[in-house]
C-alpha cells in the first residue's frame, strides 16, 4: 500500500515536472524530449492503476509515433534557440493568476466531490475480474462487438489525418529528375522510331 | 478526506487537473514557437486521458478506457496534421516564431 | 367673357413660358401681345357694361378649392364696380407694356421669358382683383410678388439686380405677414373668407374686444390694422418702402407695369375693397391717413436730389401711392381709387417715357450725363412733359381733377389726422413739381452733357415703343375729365353701386365740394410754384443747387441717402439676422446637430471600431488567452452562484 502510494507519488512529480520543463525549455528539442518522459510516466502511472493495455497503447503511439513525429519537425524546421523576449513577463501575472484561479477551483470541486454506491455498481461495461479477463481481452471483448462502428470510424480518421498530412506538404520539386512509369509504358513505336530516307553519302 | 498514502480517485484527478493548467500555461505563456502550442496540446488530451481512465477504474467501467482509446487516436490525428501544417506554414513564411504569425491582425 | 379676361394671360404664359425658346421671339411676343390685348379689350367692354352702365355685381364660380371641415373656400370671380375699374386699368396698361416691351427688349436676348413673366403678373393681378375671397386674393398677392421677383432679378447675371429681387421679396413678406395674420383673423372671427359674408357680418362685430396679454384689443381695428401692414409692404408705404427703390433694376418696362401702375397700387384696392370692414374701425383709419400722409412727404423729399432717372420717379410714385392711402383713411374712397386711376396712366407714360430716353441715350440713366437732346427726341419729349404735366395736377390734365379731390378731401374731413395729411400733401405737390421739371430739365434742356459718341447715337424710339406713349398720353389728358363725374362727382353712386361702402357719417365727397376757394386753388399754385423754382435752379442759375448743396451739406446727404433708413434697416435687422443665421449655422448645426449626429457618430463608429480591431492581434495565443479568461470566468460564476446543481 505504501509503496502504491509512494510509486505514485514518484511517477505524478515526475510527471508534473517534467510538463513543466515542456513549456519553459530553451531549446525545443529538449521540450520534445520531456514531452516524451512526460509520456513515459503517465504510462506508468496507467500500470499502476490496472489500464495497461493503454499504458502500452501511450507508449507505442503516443511516444513512438507522434513525439517521434514532433523531433522530426523540430530538427527539420531548423528552429533557432530563441531568448526570451520581452513581453513574456508582461502577461505572466495575470496569466499566473488566471491559471492558479482555475487550478484552485478544479482542486475544490474534485476535492469535495464524492460518488454514490449505485453508480459504483452499475457500469455500462464491468471490468472484468483480472483472473478471468486480462484488460487487453476484455477492452478487445467490447471492442470489436458493441464498438466497432467507432473503431472503424477512428480508423478512417486515421486514414483520413494521413490523407490530409501528405496532400499539405507534398510538393513538386523543379529539376528532380523521376521515372513516370505508366508513361514509359505506354510508349508507342510511333514516338520514338522514325524512318528517314538518306541519299548516300549525305548523312543525317 | 484521503489519507496520505491511500491512492483514491481525487488523487488522480488532481494529477490530471495540474497536467490541464500547465498544458494551458503552454499555449499562451510561451514566446517561442508554434511547436510548443501542439505539444501544450497533447498535454492537456493527456491529462482527459488521466482522467477518463481514473473514473474507468474506480467506477469499474471498461467505457472509460475505450474512450480515452479513441480520444489518443484522435490525438495522434490531429498531432500530424498539425504538424503538417506548421511545416508548409515554415515553408511559405520561413519563421514559425509565435511574435511573427500575425497575419490576422484585424 | 370673365374666364377670357382672367384666363387669357395665363394660357399665354403657360404657352410661352416653357415652350418659348423652342416657338421662337416672334411667336412669343405675339401670343403675349394677342392674349393681354384681347383681355384688355374685353376689360374695356366690362367696364362699359358694369361701371358705366351700372349693371348688377357680376359672380362666377370657377370651382372648389378647399372643403376642410368649416373651412370652405372656392375659386370664384366677382366683377363690380371697383373690380371694373382696376380690370381696365391693369390690362390695359399691362397691353401697352406687353407692345412696348416688343421694342424696348429688342436687343436682349431672352425675350420669350420677359414676355412669359409679364403674362404671368397680369394673370396674378388679375386674380387678385377679380376674388372673391381673401384666399384667393393673397393667392394673386403672392403670385403678384412672386412675378415682381422674376422680373426685378430678370438680368440674373447682375448682382445688384439679384440683391434687388430678394430685398424686394423679403421686404414684402413682412407685409404679407401681416396680411396672412388678418385673413387667418378674420377666418377665427367671422368663420369664413367670403367677401359677402365678412363683409355682412362686420357690423355685428363692432364694438368686441380681444383678449391679448392683459389688454383688450378691439377686433375689427385689429383685422384693419394687420390687413394695411400687407398694404404697407406691397404699396411701398414707409417703413416698408425700402425695397421700391432698388426695383429699379429691373427693366423699365417692368418699372411701368408693375411698380407704378398695377402691383403696387393693391394695397390701395385691397382697402378700398375692405371698405366694409375700415369704415367702422376709425383707429384703423387714422393709422392710414398718417402714414399715407408721412409717406408722401417723406418720398417727395427724397425725390428732390436723386440723380437716376428712374429713381425720381420710383419716388414719385411711392409718393402718389401716400396720397392715395391717405385718401383712403379720411374716407374718400372713390377718390382715391380715382386717382389711382388718373396715375396709372400718366405715371406709366413717366416710365415708359423715361425708358425711351435711356434707350435713346445707350442705357445711360444717370440724369447729371443728360442734356441737351430735346431737339432729337422731339416725340419723347412732349410725351414726358404731358405726363409731368399731368403728374403737377396743372387743369385740363388728369392729375389735376383727381389729386385736387384728395387734398379737398383730406382738408374737408377736418380731423387731426386729415389735417396733417393736407398739409403733407401740399408740401409734396411742390415738391413733386419741382423734382419732375428737374427731372425734365436736366435731362432734355441746357447743354449736352453726354459723350460725344453717345450723343451721335441719339435717335427717337422705334414706333412699337412710341405708340404705347401715344395711348398713355391720351389717357393723362383725357381721363380725367370724362371719368370725374363717375368717379367722385354726382354720378358716383350709379358708378360705385356697393362696390364702395361708405358708413352713414361718412360725408366727406358732399363735404370735399364746400371747401374754401384757398384750398381748391392750393394745388394749382403748389404747381406753379414748383415749376418756377426748378426752372430757376436748373435753367436761369444753375449755381443755386449747386450751392444749396454744399452750404447744407448734411441735410443734402440725408434726402439723398433716403432719410438713411437703409442703413437703419441694415443695423436693426440684417446685422442681427446675419449673426443669428451664422450662429445657429455654426454652432447650432455645425457644431451640436453635425457634432452629435453624423458627425460625431461616425467618429464614435471609427473609434470604437479601432479600439475593437486592437482585438483581432493575430496572435494566437492572445486568442485562446481570451479563451481561457472566459472559461474561468465562467467556471467562478458557476461556482460562486451555485448555478445548475
Amino acid at each position: 500500500m505504501i509503496l502504491q502510494g509512494l510509486t505514485f507519488y514518484v511517477f505524478a512529480a515526475i510527471a508534473v515536472a517534467a510538463g513543466v520543463m515542456v513549456v519553459s525549455a530553451r531549446n525545443p528539442v529538449h521540450s520534445v524530449l520531456f514531452l516524451i518522459l512526460t509520456f513515459f510516466t503517465t504510462a506508468a502511472l496507467f500500470v499502476l492503476i490496472g489500464a495497461e493495455f493503454l499504458a502500452m497503447v501511450l507508449v507505442v503511439v503516443y511516444v513512438g509515433a507522434v513525439a517521434v513525429l514532433f523531433m522530426f519537425v523540430v530538427m527539420m524546421l531548423d528552429i533557432n534557440f530563441v531568448e526570451m523576449r520581452e513581453g513574456f513577463l508582461q502577461y505572466m501575472p495575470i496569466g499566473v493568476l488566471v491559471g492558479i484561479i482555475l487550478l484552485v477551483e478544479l482542486l475544490m470541486v474534485l476535492g469535495t466531490a464524492s460518488m454514490s454506491p449505485e453508480v459504483l455498481a452499475t457500469g455500462t461495461e464491468p471490468i472484468p475480474d483480472i483472473a478471468h479477463r486480462q484488460n487487453t481481452a476484455a477492452i478487445g471483448d467490447v471492442i470489436y462487438t458493441k464498438y466497432i462502428y467507432l473503431f472503424q470510424a477512428a480508423g478512417m480518421i486515421l486514414l483520413i489525418a494521413m490523407v490530409g498530412a501528405i496532400v499539405l506538404t507534398l510538393r513538386q520539386r523543379p529539376g528532380v529528375k523521376k521515372q513516370n512509369i505508366a508513361e514509359q509504358v505506354s510508349r508507342r513505336r510511333e514516338d520514338s522510331v522514325e524512318l528517314k530516307k538518306v541519299q548516300p553519302g549525305q548523312g543525317i | 478526506m484521503m489519507a496520505f498514502f491511500e491512492i483514491g480517485l481525487g488523487h488522480y484527478l488532481a494529477l490530471a487537473a495540474v497536467l490541464f493548467t500547465i498544458g494551458i500555461f503552454g499555449i499562451f505563456l510561451n514566446r517561442k514557437n508554434v511547436i510548443i502550442i501542439l505539444m501544450s496540446i497533447e498535454l492537456m488530451l493527456l491529462a482527459v486521458n488521466i482522467n477518463l481512465i481514473a473514473f474507468s477504474a474506480f467506477m469499474n467501467d471498461l467505457v472509460g478506457q475505450i474512450f480515452a482509446l479513441f480520444v489518443l487516436t484522435v490525438a495522434a490525428g490531429e498531432a500530424a496534421i498539425g504538424l503538417a501544417i506548421i511545416v508548409i506554414y515554415f515553408r511559405n513564411r520561413g519563421t514559425i516564431e509565435v511574435e511573427d504569425i500575425n497575419l490576422m491582425k484585424g | 367673357m370673365y374666364h377670357a379676361i382672367v384666363f387669357l394671360p395665363l394660357i399665354a404664359f403657360l404657352i410661352v413660358g416653357p415652350f418659348g425658346r423652342v416657338l421662337g421671339d416672334k411667336p412669343s411676343q405675339w401670343i403675349t401681345c394677342g392674349a393681354v390685348i384681347t383681355s384688355a379689350v374685353l376689360s374695356i367692354v366690362a367696364f362699359w357694361q358694369i361701371a358705366l352702365g351700372g349693371g348688377d355685381t357680376v359672380k362666377v364660380e370657377i370651382a372648389s378649392w378647399i372643403v376642410s371641415g368649416t373651412f370652405d373656400v372656392s375659386w370664384a370671380l366677382r366683377i363690380d364696380a371697383l373690380t371694373a375699374v382696376m380690370l381696365v386699368v391693369v390690362n390695359g396698361v399691362s397691353a401697352l407694356v406687353h407692345v412696348y416691351s416688343v421694342g424696348y427688349m429688342s436687343h436682349d436676348p431672352h425675350k420669350p421669358r420677359f414676355m412669359a413673366y409679364l403674362s404671368l403678373f397680369t394673370f396674378a393681378m388679375l386674380m387678385l382683383i377679380t376674388s372673391d375671397n381673401f384666399l384667393q386674393m393673397f393667392f394673386g398677392w403672392e403670385g403678384v410678388g412672386l412675378a415682381s421677383y422674376l422680373l426685378i432679378g430678370f438680368w440674373y447675371h447682375k448682382p445688384s439686380a439679384n440683391a434687388a429681387a430678394i430685398k424686394a421679396f423679403l421686404v414684402n413678406r413682412v407685409g404679407d405677414f401681416g396680411f396672412g395674420l388678418g385673413i387667418m383673423a378674420i377666418f377665427m372671427v367671422f368663420g369664413s373668407l367670403d367677401f359677402d359674408t365678412v363683409f355682412a357680418a362686420v357690423p355685428g362685430q363692432v364694438g368686441n374686444t380681444f383678449h391679448f396679454l392683459n389688454w383688450e384689443f378691439d377686433i375689427i381695428t385689429t383685422i384693419c390694422i394687420l390687413l394695411f401692414i400687407g398694404a404697407m409692404g406691397k404699396s411701398a408705404q414707409v417703413p416698408l418702402h425700402t425695397w421700391l427703390p432698388d426695383a429699379m433694376e429691373g427693366p423699365t418696362p417692368v418699372s411701368a407695369l408693375i411698380h407704378a401702375a398695377t402691383m403696387v397700387t393693391a394695397g390701395v384696392f385691397l382697402v378700398a375693397r375692405c371698405s366694409p370692414m375700415f369704415e367702422f374701425s376709425p383707429t384703423a383709419l387714422v393709422v392710414v391717413t398718417i402714414v399715407g400722409g408721412f409717406t408722401a412727404f417723406f418720398a417727395a423729399t427724397v425725390g428732390l436730389v436723386q440723380n437716376d432717372i428712374k429713381r425720381v420717379i420710383a419716388y414719385s410714385t411711392c409718393s402718389q401711392l401716400g396720397y392715395m392711402f391717405f385718401a383712403l383713411g379720411v374716407g374718400a374712397y372713390p377718390v382715391a381709387i380715382f386717382h389711382l386711376f388718373t396715375h396709372a396712366f400718366f405715371k406709366a407714360l413717366l416710365f415708359l417715357g423715361s425708358g425711351s430716353v435711356i434707350h435713346a441715350m445707350s442705357d445711360e440713366q444717370d440724369m447729371r450725363r443728360m442734356g441737351g437732346i430735346f431737339k432729337y427726341v422731339p416725340q419723347t419729349a412732349i410725351m414726358m412733359w404731358i405726363g409731368s404735366l399731368a403728374l403737377a395736377g396743372l387743369p385740363i390734365f388728369a392729375g389735376f381733377y383727381s389729386k385736387d379731390a384728395i387734398l379737398e378731401s383730406a382738408f374737408a374731413a377736418h380731423t387731426g389726422a386729415g389735417m396733417f395729411a393736407f398739409y403733407a400733401g401740399m408740401a409734396a405737390a411742390v415738391m413733386t413739381a419741382f423734382y419732375s421739371w428737374r427731372l425734365l430739365f436736366m435731362t432734355f434742356n441746357g447743354d449736352p452733357r453726354a459723350s460725344q459718341e453717345v450723343m451721335s447715337h441719339v435717335h427717337e424710339s422705334p414706333p412699337s415703343m412710341l405708340i404705347p406713349l401715344y395711348f398713355l398720353a391720351a389717357g393723362s389728358i383725357l381721363s380725367g375729365m370724362l371719368f370725374v363725374h363717375y368717379f367722385v362727382g354726382d354720378g358716383h353712386q350709379a358708378f360705385w353701386g356697393d362696390a364702395i361702402f361708405m358708413g352713414p357719417e361718412n360725408h366727406i365727397l358732399e363735404a370735399m365740394h364746400h371747401v374754401p376757394t384757398w384750398v381748391k386753388i392750393g394745388p394749382i399754385a403748389a404747381g406753379i410754384i414748383g415749376i418756377f423754382v426748378a426752372w430757376l435752379f436748373y435753367i436761369k442759375r444753375k449755381d443755386i443747387p449747386v450751392n444749396l448743396a454744399k452750404v447744407h451739406h448734411e441735410v443734402y446727404l440725408f434726402l439723398l441717402n433716403k432719410w438713411y433708413f437703409d442703413e437703419l434697416y441694415d443695423l436693426i435687422f440684417v446685422r442681427p439676422a446675419k449673426w443669428l443665421g451664422r450662429i445657429l449655422w455654426r454652432g447650432g448645426d455645425g457644431r451640436i446637430i453635425d457634432g452629435y449626429g453624423p458627425d460625431g457618430i461616425a467618429a464614435m463608429v471609427m473609434h470604437l471600431a479601432r479600439r475593437a480591431s486592437a482585438l483581432q492581434s493575430g496572435y494566437l495565443y492572445h486568442y485562446a488567452f481570451a479563451m481561457l479568461i472566459g472559461v474561468a470566468v465562467l467556471v467562478t460564476w458557476y461556482y460562486t452562484t451555485g448555478g445548475g446543481h
